[in-house]
């Protein structure tokens, strides 16, 4: 196999994302925590950008990176004071975790590795932007005009959940 | 071309990094990070099975584009939440939260 300059960008791609990954699982001071999970999201629209799903790579950007990160360090400022730090685990217990984790990573990568897969081809293009409002505004046989109502609903359903627990008493 | 298990092999560590993290923090709003690393490695696949596999539809694509918003609702939901656990006991280790009820 060739190095060409996708698989350049790829592996870059996938360094990123597992490097902030890791930090962001193990790092004592939750506000590096969040940071590191903005990274790891901006890695991954990355990635949607290079399978040529534009319109994917922004939504994940606009709500994930824009909106939920905010949201995430608005209430870690609210909610932990200067200078907080994870404590130490017992190690017993984050021996367990790690290993449990490294075993069932490990089965899974040997099971998706051997696993011979559906016939695969990739052809460049972007995806049309008319395909997929046309998708998702019709109710024919592969359209989502249904679930497109329900998050609707999910989402104001949220918002008023939200205020309701979140106001004061 | 990349082969389709190279993006199955990033989007398994960041599964398995997520439930790392989720086994082993003690905070929740740190646990809600690690939750979110998971739901973001199985956006990863359905994207990545729906471009090699079935370029003419676009179920995984949809799936995703859903998943985002469910996502975003279940954060401000959850944040809603620990936001309240923390008016009440003053700090959100999962240790301290003994009562569902105050």
């Amino acid at each position: 196999m060739e190095i060409t300059l996708e698989l350049i960008v790829f592996i870059i791609l996938a360094l990123f994302i597992c490097v902030s990954a890791i930090l962001a699982a193990t790092t004592k001071r939750i506000l590096r925590a969040a940071t590191y999970l903005l990274f790891v999201l901006f890695g991954t629209a990355g990635l949607y950008f290079q399978l040529n799903y534009s319109f994917l790579g922004a939504v994940q950007l606009l709500i994930y990176a824009g909106g939920i990160t905010v949201l995430y360090v608005f209430s870690i400022l609210l909610t932990s004071s200067e200078g907080d730090k994870a404590p130490e685990l017992k190690s017993y217990k984050f021996i367990a975790g790690l290993v449990a984790t490294l075993l069932s990573l490990g089965i899974c990568l040997w099971v998706m590795l051997r696993h011979d897969f559906l016939p695969q081809h990739f052809e460049h293009g972007e995806l049309n932007v008319r395909t997929i409002g046309h998708a998702l505004m019709s109710a024919d046989k592969y359209g989502y005009v249904l679930p497109f109502e329900v998050i609707s609903v999910l989402l104001l359903a949220c918002i008023v959940g939200g205020i309701m627990i979140a106001r004061k008493r | 071309m990349i082969k389709m298990e190279y993006y199955l092999v990033v989007s398994t560590i960041l599964m398995f990094v997520g439930i790392y993290g989720f086994v082993t923090r003690r905070n929740l709003l740190a646990m809600l990070i690690s939750v979110e690393l998971i739901l973001n490695s199985v956006d990863i696949n359905f994207v990545v099975f729906n471009r090699f596999l079935f370029p003419e539809q676009l179920e995984g694509f949809f799936f995703t584009l859903f998943a985002i918003g469910v996502s975003a609702a279940e954060t401000a939901v959850a944040i809603a939440i620990i936001i309240n656990i923390y008016r009440n006991i003053r700090n959100i280790e999962v240790k301290n939260l003994r009562e569902m009820k105050w």
